[in-house]
């Protein structure tokens, strides 16, 4: 089975079922299946989410993203620093960059205070942790491919029929 | 006054238009899902489309050269080498046209004397035909069959060739049919073109969309290739319909004719849409790849599920169009759409818009998102299911 496309299908159209996966990858179902489980077993399917973009709710939110400059550690370079600082809940996103800093950490609270909290208390204090840097999201305009804030309803375009 | 009697008998005799009446009927219904559109769902790639954007701005908005920017010539002979390894000069055997359409008509309208016959294969684009008509031809058919996937045979060829024929017009990968001729199929032929000197046009503005058979072009065949007009476009491949640009390649002496009439009808293709063309052609091949991965297996899916019901089809190995059979239903292809549409608000294609071989079938067009598709299937079988119990 071509694992890249199924992992396609699965990334941009998570509301596929089974069958339908079995369909389009030309496959029986049960192949599909356990070629799913598979790699969930393995982490390569880490998780079903929604897209949501909760600009649009009445939902309190506030975002921001935090450059974190870091010293790595003795044999275990910056993975156990990662692993304390991605543990906690309020941690979304997070990456090991090349550059200027270590990580990126993206962080969700209801208010711009509870995400300073977080960074004074919890991040900033963190022992290899040298330096923090906070930037608050204003707008997200595109996530995972798909824009947020297209100037109109994705309508169909084309005529109904054409030779 | 009549104002028909105003019309010259040429456009008088042109028959209307199968897929027009669908698509009055359709147009009129609100919540329609069509099957029976002939273009990507595709947006133009971004980077296509800014670089047209960024020529407007840049005010390059006069005439190019008659056949097109040299560039883009030269960038349309390099991908036919690196594609499919043909070779032609962009001086001497390319035109840019609008559309893949334009070429075709030129090509008629260069070659044929009154009475001269160009060989069609059905079930065939709705174009081909009038093209041959306006240009003074006269059109031969040959009836191609589903049991060999509609591909054609030596057999056949001999058969419809007589001492008037002109030319015969290919189209693989087909619109409607999906059907593909491999490098085994098209060797069996070129001796016939050979000894008969025909002139072989091939519409291969689906080439890019062929899935498992890697697309072989007839023009490949070295002992017949000045025989043969090339034409493709931008509209299949990078999701340009709408921008209108294609390109011929071919012999030096019916390029340079096809040229003469297109300088005076035409003078160029337009300016804007050549600058997103040279863009295409350099720099898209991963999107084109992307596009044709998706069509594939939107393909399989449709292909199964047509066939779960009944309405069988082979697996097409080019275009976004099955061809499925609907007599098991006991309607005519114009009976089946027709009701489909009333019933449940699904448009397709009758296969008979295509020509006398198109009865029994209709076009399903995959150029949708699965989730689309998998809507209008569960209508189209509710529609079945109805009728099982009429």
């Amino acid at each position: 089975m071509n694992q890249d496309a199924l992992l396609s299908l699965l990334e941009n159209s998570a509301k596929l079922t089974t069958t339908d996966l079995a369909m389009a990858l030309d496959q029986s179902e049960d192949e599909v299946s356990s070629t799913i489980r598979e790699l969930e077993k393995k982490h390569v399917i880490c998780g079903y989410h929604t897209l949501i973009n909760w600009d649009k709710t009445n939902t309190e939110t506030v975002r921001a993203l935090i450059q974190v400059t870091s010293n790595p550690e003795r044999e275990y370079g910056y993975d156990r620093i990662a692993k304390k600082i991605y543990k906690y809940p309020e941690v979304d996103t997070m990456y090991l960059l090349s550059g200027a800093y270590e990580f990126l950490v993206m962080v969700n609270g209801k208010t711009m205070q509870e995400i300073a909290h977080f960074v004074g208390s919890k991040l900033a204090p963190i022992e290899a942790v040298t330096n923090t840097s906070t930037l608050f999201i204003l707008k997200q305009y595109k996530m995972n491919g798909v824009c947020f804030e297209d100037d109109k309803e994705k309508t169909e375009e084309r005529l109904v029929v054409t030779p | 006054m009549d104002f028909n009697d105003v019309l010259s008998d040429k456009v008088k005799k042109i028959a209307p238009s199968g897929i027009r009446k669908f698509f009055d009927l359709a147009s009129e219904m609100e919540g329609v899902i069509s099957l029976g559109v002939g273009e990507p769902d595709f947006d133009t790639p971004w980077k296509i489309r800014e670089a047209a954007i960024y020529s407007i701005e840049q005010g390059k908005t006069f005439y190019t050269a008659n056949q097109g920017l040299e560039i883009l010539r030269t960038e349309i002979c390099r991908y036919q080498k690196r594609r499919f390894n043909l070779t032609y000069d962009p001086c001497k055997n390319v035109i840019v046209t609008v559309g893949g359409s334009e070429a075709i008509d030129l090509a008629f309208r260069a070659l044929l004397n009154p009475g001269d016959e160009v060989i069609l294969l059905e079930p065939s684009y709705v174009a081909y035909t009038p093209g041959v008509e306006l240009a003074g031809g006269k059109v031969v058919t040959i009836q191609l069959t589903k049991e060999n996937q509609f591909k054609l045979t030596p057999e056949l060829l001999k058969k419809a060739m007589t001492n008037k024929t002109k030319a015969i017009l290919l189209n693989y990968p087909s619109n409607p049919t999906g059907g593909v001729m491999t490098h085994e199929d098209y060797q069996q032929l070129v001796p016939i073109f050979k000894d008969s000197g025909i002139i072989v046009i091939t519409d291969e503005i689906y080439a890019e969309l062929s899935y498992e058979d890697n697309f072989c072009s007839i023009a490949s065949f070295e002992e017949i290739k000045d025989q043969v007009i090339l034409i493709s476009g931008y509209s299949k491949a990078y999701a340009m319909t709408g921008w209108r640009l294609g390109y011929v390649c071919g012999q030096e002496t019916i390029i340079q004719a096809m040229n003469k009439i297109h300088q005076y009808v035409i003078m160029s293709a337009p300016t804007g849409a050549q600058y997103g063309a040279i863009e295409a052609m350099r720099n898209c091949d991963d999107e084109v790849e992307k596009m044709k991965e998706s069509y594939r297996l939107r393909r399989n899916y449709i292909v199964k599920a047509f066939n779960n019901m009944g309405l069988t089809t082979f697996t097409p190995q080019g275009a976004f169009y099955i061809f499925p059979c609907i007599t098991s239903t006991g309607l005519s292809s114009e009976q089946f759409c027709e009701e489909l549409l009333n019933d449940q608000l699904v448009a397709c294609v009758p296969g008979t818009a295509f020509g006398k071989a198109g009865e029994g079938y209709v076009r399903v067009s995959y150029a949708y998102s699965i989730e689309q598709i998998k809507e209008a299937v569960a209508r189209i079988k509710t529609f079945l299911d109805k009728r099982q119990y009429k």
